[in-house]
């Protein structure tokens, strides 16, 4: 069982986020860049059922932001292998691009399954799963929760509002919108991280060049600023003192 | 080219979704306004009980098969890919949903049609059409033209009003006629899970303590309770909280989890992703608190403090028992 996860950095929302000078994108020097959530989720499901079914496990990225440190957590945490994708360009591609480029290094390689995170923060165009599995032709299941693997095929959950989950079966290989793995995301100790780096080997592989632009961005703007709330203010007891007047005032309790 | 638009039709446990209805009736103000058809799109496996709800189409594109009973991605991508590559569309609205979000990509990728997610507003501009996309959590807005001939976009629920009243007229529904070499599906439909039972019903508590990521770590949960306690109402939280494993799935709002109508919902350390806002923004009362004074949550909240949640809960318990909040109750 050969198992690829996709991983990529994205802007820690912590920070504040930047337009930048053309209004028409995210002015990248304003960005701290941490893990993508869902995909801590994809590695660490991969990383069960590495532990359940001895898969071999590859993680790849691409080179946009800052991959390293991210790639040599992987490794820390059980990964067998970490790939950077070189894409040959400066800005950040498209998903339809990025996706273009994964399709490229793992098309024809022997992996059963490929877990991406369901969706990134700064997805417009497209979840870079959906489309890799539309271009290598492989069915694709996203918003899951669970994968257990059944006789070379994948039972997996998928989440519905209101508490709902369809269990389905997929046939392998396919791509995987992991939402939430089986159990929080493991944890490296900075000490092992530290270790892991001095000799972590990140390979590199050259993508075909994609330079697909699907959308034509017209402008990029920031919510209202005090917009919606009117906004209590004075020390935590006094607001805490305004909140609870505020519910006895509309009987809200009662 | 046609200026017709779609709306791929979602049902659940055999109803139509909210989130296609509001999708219908936007479309159909746009198709109507550049001279084309809100033609909607519906796989099913019977489609009695539907048909009705979408009386705003002009035209409703019908395949009706035992296999449409309930969603999986590939019979239904497949059966939808055949129908755009046969007259494609100005437009193709879905549901930025669990259904709609398993379709926009992969179609998106076999057509090559351009794609947009996360879409919140659609504006016809000097017949130039225009897209609004949430990104970063709520923290940005993104304008785009739809330049290519047609495009698919998903609209996340909750966007678009839905059309008070129902046209009177009745829609033409045409079977579509499915290739006959449309490949078996790689993905076939088990079962239904059913949302765990035993907890407290959050979607009829009428006062709900909402926690997120600002709540810092389990061991601060309580705190909540107490306050929830104080206050008569029950806690939830958002995703993190729960994929951290402090609270059962029973208690998520959003998206993914349940929406949530209480008379009161204090959102304490949530930043306000549309996923969550999903959930919850039709409270009757919504009070959020939060350090981030640009957090997105303030924009749908009715009143806001920016404060340490983890600070003020116990004052907030304080103040509530103090001034004998619950005994009204
Ligand atoms: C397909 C899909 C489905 C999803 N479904 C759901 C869903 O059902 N429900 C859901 O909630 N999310 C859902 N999400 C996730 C959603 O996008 C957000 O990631 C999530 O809502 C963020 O939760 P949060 O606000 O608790 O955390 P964060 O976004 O991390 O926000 C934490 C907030 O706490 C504030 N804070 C930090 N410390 C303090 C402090 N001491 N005091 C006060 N404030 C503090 C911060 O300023 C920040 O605003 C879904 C995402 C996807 C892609
Ligand atoms: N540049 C990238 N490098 C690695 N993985 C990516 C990249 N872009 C997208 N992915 C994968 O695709 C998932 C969905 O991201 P997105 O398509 O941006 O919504 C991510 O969670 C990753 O698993």
């Amino acid at each position: 069982m050969n198992i690829a996860v996709l991983t990529k950095q994205v802007a820690d929302l912590v920070e504040g986020i930047e337009i930048d000078a053309s209004g028409r994108a995210v002015d990248r020097d304003s960005i701290r860049y941490i893990l993508s959530e869902s995909d801590d989720h994809a590695l660490e499901e991969a990383l069960l059922l590495k532990e359940r079914s001895q898969a071999h496990v590859e993680v790849f990225s691409l080179e946009t932001g800052e991959v390293r440190d991210g790639l040599c957590t992987a490794l820390a945490k059980g990964a067998d292998r970490v790939v950077m994708i070189l894409a040959g360009q400066e800005t950040p591609p498209s998903n339809h691009a990025a996706a273009r480029m994964f399709a490229s290094v793992l098309k024809g390689l022997p992996f059963d399954l490929i877990l991406t995170g369901v969706r990134a923060i700064d997805d417009l165009d497209g979840s870079v799963g959906g489309l890799l599995a539309g271009y290598l032709g492989l069915p694709y299941v996203g918003l899951v929760r669970k994968v257990e693997l059944v006789d070379g095929a994948a039972t997996v959950e998928k989440e519905y509002p209101g508490g709902f989950a369809a269990e389905l079966g997929v046939k392998l290989p396919a791509v995987l919108g992991i939402q939430a793995a089986e159990q929080p995301p493991r944890y490296v100790p900075v000490t092992r991280l530290r270790q892991v780096m001095k000799t972590a080997q990140v390979e590199e592989q050259e993508a075909e060049p994609a330079s697909e632009e699907p959308v034509s961005v017209e402008r990029m703007y920031k919510p209202e600023e005090g917009a919606g709330a009117a906004m209590l203010s004075g020390s935590a007891e006094e607001i805490a003192r305004q909140i609870v007047n505020l519910l006895s005032e509309r009987r809200v309790t009662r | 080219m046609s200026n017709d638009v779609w709306v791929v039709a979602e049902h659940a446990r055999g109803q139509l979704s909210e989130s296609t209805l509001e999708t219908v009736g936007k479309g159909r103000e746009l198709a109507h306004a550049t001279g084309g058809k809100l033609v909607a799109l519906l796989l099913t496996d019977d489609e009695r009980n539907q048909i009705n709800s979408l009386a705003a189409a002009d035209l409703i594109l019908l395949a009706r098969r035992p296999e449409f009973r309930e969603f999986t991605p590939e019979a239904y991508g497949g059966a939808i890919e055949a129908a755009l590559k046969e007259a494609p569309p100005r437009l193709v609205l879905m549901g930025s949903t669990s259904v709609g979000l398993d379709l926009l990509s992969v179609l998106s990728a076999r057509t090559g049609f351009a794609c947009l997610d996360s879409c919140t507003r659609l504006d016809l501009r000097a017949s130039q059409l225009l897209a609004t996309c949430q990104i970063y959590g709520g923290k940005l807005f993104v304008e785009v033209a739809l330049s290519s001939a047609t495009t698919l976009v998903a609209v996340v629920p909750g966007s678009f009003a839905k059309p008070a009243d129902q046209p009177s007229g009745r829609p033409e529904v045409r079977e579509l006629t499915l290739p006959a070499d449309l490949p078996v599906s790689r993905i076939t439909f088990h079962r239904l899970i059913e949302p765990p039972s035993g907890d407290v019903d959050i979607t009829k508590v009428p006062i709900l303590v909402a926690v997120g990521r600002g709540i810092q770590n389990a061991d601060n949960l309580p705190l909540a309770g107490e306050l929830a306690e104080a206050l008569g109402g029950a806690v939830c939280a958002s995703r993190p909280v729960i994929d951290q494993g402090w609270l059962p799935l029973t208690r998520q709002v959003g998206k993914s989890g349940m929406t949530v109508k209480p008379k009161l919902y204090l959102a304490l350390g949530i930043s306000g992703a549309p996923e969550h806002l999903e959930g919850m923004k039709q409270s009757e009362l919504i009070v959020a608190v939060n350090t981030d004074p640009k957090a997105p949550i303030f924009g749908a909240a009715h009143y806001g403090a920016v404060t340490d949640v983890v600070e003020l809960i116990p004052m907030l318990t304080e103040e509530a028992r103090k001034q004998g909040l619950k005994k009204a109750s």
